[in-house]
């Protein structure tokens, strides 16, 4: 348990220092594109003269030098305040926790789905390679891979929206209704299934692949083989010790995947209209909101060394031969 | 976002028997002789404005929404004359220096406080002056707003502002309640968000990404308008989901070209669409394209007319506009039709011409056949600009100049050609407006090059006669004098040629052909909307 604990402080410890120097690149990553939320804003306007655009520059205060904007900003940061999004004319905070739940719902339900269904879909193919079985699943899966989001996502609307019907094309609710308990949530999930479908797909490729790929793999170690030569059947063998070695590299992958949640989809948020961090991160990026940018950018950053931090436990767990000491 | 199959078929059986009818007949029969029906919400769909008041942020989805909510001093017949709305009447002085106002007289704020000229005061004076991108041009020479009674505004300017009567409309010169906004910061004001108008409309909710609901004002000055029950605002970023959604009637109305040209074209022949003919007067939206004339190729005016003559106008009309528009003939829209002057020198399209124009000024091939090097830069809104780069590269080929596109975004382009001015060419457009002063001249007066300013003259131009045309223009009170300096302004420049006019574009609004009397003024989409009604 001593153990743990050290390691724990010691990779929260390192998780700090990534973090520091995550806000510095970050600051700086943003500053590097050319042009200015105050150019932008006035330029969309149109017409605007330029007493208005320097007006608009002290009001956000791009006036002040680099220096000045990066003290503020690390100032503002340690009293966890991630600033005001001027363009939204709303804190940056409330925008983000606006829009974390949408988020949530979209991301987390189709890395679960996918991940499930990634999982046995990929165990059944590499179960019997080359079968009849393997090769419509790992088609399916090349066909997931490779096919378009924004392709499919317009697809399924056609085909469920305008030919059949059944779903609402887009949107999380049903404007103007307001559903509270039981019927929002019904609600909702209406609205969520085709671009959690769409989204599931695609993830769900990356899965089977890898999963079907890795279990191929440990089938064919040694200990595999030892374990019939002991007498063991085929069903006891891949239960016991094929699934959870090759499922080490698929927490990885759901790792990758895990972190980077709070980007959304920005292709299946704008498809569907689903009102998510990905959307609001694009239009923040084009529209040089770079108070919104940094502090979308600082949450999703904080998540990815959470997650990693959490996969090398969860690895350590499945698979005790990796010490986490070391 | 609640569409069944049963709305999509119940449109289609409306359709059946209105494609019994002539087309225009149908459309223009409905607005005149049936009585308006009461009731219903109309679902629009609108990109996600930053803000719902438009007195100081003139973006266009603003420009959409905002004056639901709020009327304007007048509004406007489709050649541009003012009409009684917040104001019954008003009287120019004869030497234009003020401008009289009588109130109406009732007129209620959203919260039940009354409207008076102490807000019109407020608004133009601390508003619309200091604050609006455009209107701090506009009013520049506004020194003060009496309010001798509650019901009259008199301005007073330093000098005749003869534009400003074009320019009250209640979206473009919005009336702020004093109440709200006296004393607090104007730009940070929650009012802003939640805003309080005297419009047919009053806010009700925004769900940000998702959309924003306005409710019927049951007060409304104009009763029993408006007829609807209410309007909601959808926000859907893609662009082929919105063809979709009014496919599948889940949107009845969108505007400010809502999908591709080419896929409007298709969902025109959808039964249950129509795609209005008018509309856009107010807006009268030009493609053009700006040349940096600070480039040693372009000083000669020979070369710019050389390749103006190689552009075809109407074969970008016909095949990147898919015919919504015609081909510009100047610099002022034909929608503008107290302004437009087809009397100006035309450019033929003509290679050969252009080719014997550019040997003429002695840009002499060289051994590769080319004359020289240029870059362009679309305007990275809508793809109908990236089109016309590409045009527009094969044709310079036919003449000798290499062309190189450069793909950027906005922010990008923005630095290039208004602050750093390092570009050769753009393709490019811009809303015309009502008036040729606030919508036309800022990119021809040569004392509108000002780096740094978005949508301002980053050509370069500078030319004495034309100046001398804008200038008169801004301070002559005579209609008719004033027209004609616009003629004059407009044969001057397309002798000069700094930017190449292209095509006097429809801003296409796509509507479900039960909404009805979205088209009774030059505004359109961007109207108050108080006298729609929903014919299902």
């Amino acid at each position: 348990m001593t153990r743990y604990a050290a390691f724990l402080i010691r990779r929260l410890m390192q998780a700090c220092i990534i973090v520091v120097g995550i806000v510095c690149v970050n600051f700086v990553v943003v500053h590097l594109a050319p042009g200015n939320l105050a150019e932008v804003m006035a330029g969309q306007g149109g017409g605007a003269d330029a007493g208005y655009i320097a007006a608009l520059k002290e009001r956000f205060g791009l006036d002040q030098s680099l220096w000045v904007q990066f003290g503020r900003y690390v100032w503002n940061l340690l009293q966890f305040d991630l600033g005001y999004s001027f363009r939204e004319s709303m804190p940056v905070s409330v925008l983000i926790a606006d829009k974390l739940a949408a988020t949530l719902i979209l991301m987390v339900s189709s890395l679960a789905i996918a991940f499930m269904l990634g999982v046995s879909l990929g165990m059944l193919a590499a179960m019997r390679p080359n079968a009849i079985s393997d090769v419509v699943i790992s088609l399916l899966a090349l066909i997931g891979y490779a096919t378009p989001l924004f392709w499919l996502g317009l697809l399924l609307i056609l085909l469920f929206t305008v030919k059949l019907g059944w779903l609402p094309s887009g949107g999380m609710r049903t404007i103007g209704v307001p559903s509270t308990g039981l019927a929002g949530i019904l609600d909702i999930a209406r609205h969520a299934i085709l671009p959690v479908v769409t989204l599931t797909v695609f993830y769900m490729a990356v899965f089977i692949r890898l999963m079907r790929a890795s279990v191929l793999n440990v089938a064919s170690l040694d200990f595999v083989k030892t374990a019939y030569a002991k007498g063991m059947s085929f069903r006891q063998v891949y239960a016991h010790h094929v699934l959870g070695n090759a499922l080490l590299p698929m927490v990885t992958m759901l790792g990758v995947n895990v972190g980077g949640i709070l980007g959304g989809s920005v292709v299946v948020e704008t498809v569907f209209g689903w009102p998510g961090l990905g959307r609001l991160t694009f239009d923040a990026i084009f529209s040089r909101d770079i108070n919104l940018l940094l502090g979308i950018l600082f949450f999703s950053s904080l998540l990815v060394v959470v997650t990693n931090l959490v996969t090398d436990l969860v690895s350590a767990w499945i698979d005790p031969r990796i010490e986490v000491s070391k | 976002m609640g569409s069944t199959r049963r709305d999509v078929i119940a449109g289609f059986a409306a359709a059946g028997l209105s494609a019994a009818m002539p087309h225009g007949l149908i459309s223009q029969g409905m607005a005149q002789t049936g009585k308006p029906r009461k009731g219903g919400m109309l679902k629009m769909w609108l990109a996600e404005p930053v803000m719902l008041t438009g007195a100081f942020n003139s973006t266009g989805q603003i420009f959409q929404i905002s004056g639901k909510m709020f009327d304007g001093l007048v509004s406007y017949d489709f050649d541009l004359n003012p009409k009684p709305q917040l104001a019954t009447s008003w009287e120019v002085s004869p030497d234009g220096k003020s401008i009289t106002f009588k109130l109406r007289s009732g007129v209620k704020w959203h919260d039940g406080q009354p409207f008076t000229a102490a807000d019109v005061q407020f608004s133009a004076t601390k508003v619309w002056k200091a604050l609006h991108p455009r209107g701090r041009s506009t009013y520049r020479y506004l020194s003060d707003v009496e309010a001798p009674d509650a019901l009259t505004a008199i301005f007073r300017f330093e000098r005749p502002s003869p534009y400003v009567m074009n320019s009250l409309a209640g979206m473009e010169s919005q009336i702020l309640p004093r109440h709200l906004y006296e004393g607090k910061d104007i730009l940070t004001n929650p009012a802003n968000l939640r805003p309080v108008g005297t419009g047919p409309f009053k806010f009700k909710e925004w769900q940000r990404g998702q959309y924003i609901l306005l409710e019927r004002n049951p007060d409304y000055w104009d009763a029993p308008k408006p007829y609807l029950d209410g309007i909601v605002m959808v926000i859907m970023p893609d662009s082929a989901s919105r063809a979709v959604a009014l496919e599948s009637s889940e949107l009845d109305i969108a505007g400010a070209i809502p999908v591709s040209l080419a896929d409007a074209r298709r969902l025109e022949k959808i039964p249950t669409l129509t795609i209005p003919q008018r509309g856009s007067e107010a807006i009268a939206y030009q493609a053009f394209m700006e040349l940096n004339l600070r480039r040693p190729y372009f000083q000669d005016v020979r070369v710019r007319q050389a390749m103006y003559h190689a552009i075809d106008r109407a074969f970008i009309v016909k095949n990147i506009y898919f015919d919504f528009g015609k081909p510009a003939t100047g610099p002022i829209s034909y929608e503008n039709t107290k302004y437009y002057s087809g009397s100006v020198p035309r450019y033929e399209f003509s290679i050969a011409r252009a080719n014997a124009l550019l040997d003429e000024a002695g840009m002499k091939r060289q051994s590769d056949g080319l004359r020289f090097r240029i870059t362009q830069d679309p305007l990275p809104f809508g793809d109908h600009y990236l089109r016309s780069a590409d045009y527009f590269k094969q044709q310079m080929a036919l003449v000798g100049i290499a062309v190189d596109i450069r793909n950027q975004d906005f922010p990008t382009y923005y630095k290039r050609v208004y602050t750093d001015y390092d570009f050769d060419t753009t393709t490019t457009g811009a809303f015309g407006l009502t008036d040729p002063t606030v919508g036309i001249q800022r990119f021809y007066w040569s004392k509108n090059i000002t780096p740094g300013v978005s949508f301002s003259n980053g050509s370069g131009y500078n030319s004495p006669a034309a100046d001398a045309a804008l200038e008169a223009a801004q301070i002559e009170v005579d209609p008719v004098k004033r027209a004609a300096l616009f003629h004059d302004f407009q044969n001057i420049v397309m002798n000069d040629l700094p930017i190449f006019p292209i095509a006097d574009a429809q801003y296409v609004t796509i509507k479900n052909k039960a909404v009805t009397n979205t088209e009774v003024d030059p505004f359109g989409i961007h109207g108050n909307f108080a006298e729609v009604y929903l014919n299902r």
